[in-house]
């Protein structure tokens, strides 16, 4: 007879296999990438503005282009696990829903943050960006804004991942509850770039938003896991 | 279980089944194409709650308190195409709590695949998939084993080593309930047979009869149809036989 694994364990061995199979297929990083480029691109064409007037306006494009794209790998997630209806696998055993959850959340975490880490330097060439404020504190901006994201994101695929049209079903769920953390990584990012005001209300605004959301996706996780 | 009801909507998928199972046996539940052979598999194993009645399984009523020591084979692979069989179980058996390739090896070797085997799952052949699927389904040594159609395009000196391995698990004490349409394959290891018709339990004999062995007639099974939706002990001669332990046996019911 076998005991039931820890949290921690089932995280870990979740997220390597998780992982793994993108570094396998690549479907979750090519789609983000290939979408949050042409975003980039086209607004960058659309737009010819001088660099103050960059500065007000790359702290919206920049997150709005990042949110666009992490629903397209927040559905690759899912999807992968229902091919072949693996998520029956993991509701057989005895493993906590909540280390899938977690897994999950790590995983599109990093992926996201790739994105972004690829997206950047893109970002400040074509809009020629200089911060004004300290850069350290959009590190920190970034970290918290792509927690976010994902935490949410990764909730509310889950929810939509029976549905029949689920990738119009988890944009408009996800959409309207992310608003008020949309709002504070605009603003944050805004702040930093230009310099004109602290954007310490926005980060603690995050921060806030991260923890309350990442305590309620854990407590409803293993409802929606289980949802018919 | 108890008077199990199962809708999808307005469709009723079981019609009120009651029965109990005796541990350590091989039962093999057949029917017609919806029947309701997979929805009772999926009932007992916890994937689908029942709209009514209750299931208990391993003397617990909340299943997941006993995930451990039951496994299941579905009609999809429930295996990642993206990884190699033996990447497969290290991972389905981790979510056990068991960090052990060698025990991960030995269970593919069982099914008769080479745990070296480095292609991933998504390039074996339907066969190879099924009894890697069943290597998953075991490599925790359950005492409860749940397979619905593993015999479904398998070559037959395949599914034959199948049926063979599953009666060996039996042997042992553990308990196996076996959907399949391939009666025959199951004919010599089975304990009992079940016979599901439009979400009812219509029938439960000793091994598989004769009659049984054909795809299964629904209009052949009507005469021996209960009037009430409850699983019980058709009029054949085959229940009335001496089962192992020496006692006349009735349809649990």
């Amino acid at each position: 007879m076998t005991s039931a694994p820890s949290l921690w364990a089932i995280t870990r061995r979740t997220l390597a296999k998780d992982l793994r199979l993108e570094w396998r297929s690549k479907d979750a990083i090519n789609s983000m990438l290939f979408f949050a480029l042409l975003v980039v691109v086209i607004f960058s064409f659309g737009f010819d503005p001088t660099a103050e007037e960059s500065r007000k306006i790359a702290g919206g494009l920049l997150w709005v282009a990042i949110l666009f794209a992490t629903v397209v790998a927040l559905n690759q997630t899912w999807t992968r696990e229902l091919r072949n209806q693996v998520l029956d696998a993991y509701r057989l055993s005895p493993a906590p829903p909540q280390a899938l959850f977690l897994a999950k959340t790590l995983g599109n975490f990093i992926f996201v943050a790739i994105l972004e880490v690829l997206m950047v330097p893109l970002f400040v060439v074509f809009y020629n960006l200089r911060s004004v404020g300290p850069v350290w504190q959009l590190g920190v901006v970034a970290v918290l804004a792509t927690w976010a994201l994902v935490v949410n994101g990764t909730f509310f695929a889950a929810l939509s991942i029976r549905t029949r049209s689920r990738e119009i079903m988890l944009p408009l769920i996800l959409f309207p509850i992310s608003i008020p953390a949309l709002l504070a990584m605009v603003d944050a990012t805004t702040s930093i770039l230009t310099g004109d005001s602290s954007p310490i209300f926005w980060i603690r605004l995050l921060a806030v938003y991260d923890f309350v959301f990442t305590i309620v996706g854990l407590l409803l996780f293993e409802p929606v896991l289980n949802a018919e | 279980m108890r008077d199990v009801v199962r809708h999808f909507g307005r469709f009723a998928a079981l019609r009120g089944i009651t029965a109990d199972f005796a541990p350590g046996r091989l039962y093999v539940l057949l029917g017609e194409n919806g029947a309701g052979k997979t929805t009772l598999l999926r009932v007992i194993a916890g994937l689908l709650e029942p709209s009514r009645g209750a299931v208990r399984v391993l003397g617990s009523e909340n299943i997941r308190a006993v995930a451990t020591r039951f496994g299941y084979m579905g009609h999809a692979p429930l295996l990642y195409d993206e990884m190699s069989a033996m990447e497969n179980l290290e991972y389905f058996s981790a979510l056990y709590g068991i960090n052990d390739r060698a025990r991960c090896q030995e269970a593919i070797r069982t099914v008769g695949l080479d745990p070296a085997l480095e292609r991933r799952v998504g390039q074996y052949s339907q066969g190879m998939r099924q009894r890697i699927s069943l290597a998953r389904a075991i490599v925790h040594g359950p005492e409860l084993l749940f397979l619905d159609e593993p015999f479904s395009n398998v070559d037959l000196r395949s599914a034959k080593q199948m049926t063979t391995l599953l009666a060996a698990m039996r042997d042992q004490g553990t308990t196996i309930f076996v959907v399949t349409h391939q009666a025959a394959l199951m004919e010599p290891v089975a304990d009992e047979s079940i016979v599901l018709d439009a979400g009812r339990l219509i029938a439960r004999e000793w091994g598989i009869p004769s009659r049984l062995l054909t795809p299964y007639p629904a209009a052949e099974a009507a005469p021996h149809r209960p009037s009430a939706d409850v699983g019980v002990s058709p009029q054949h001669p085959e229940s009335a036989r001496q089962d192992p332990s020496g006692t006349n046996r009735e349809a649990q019911s």
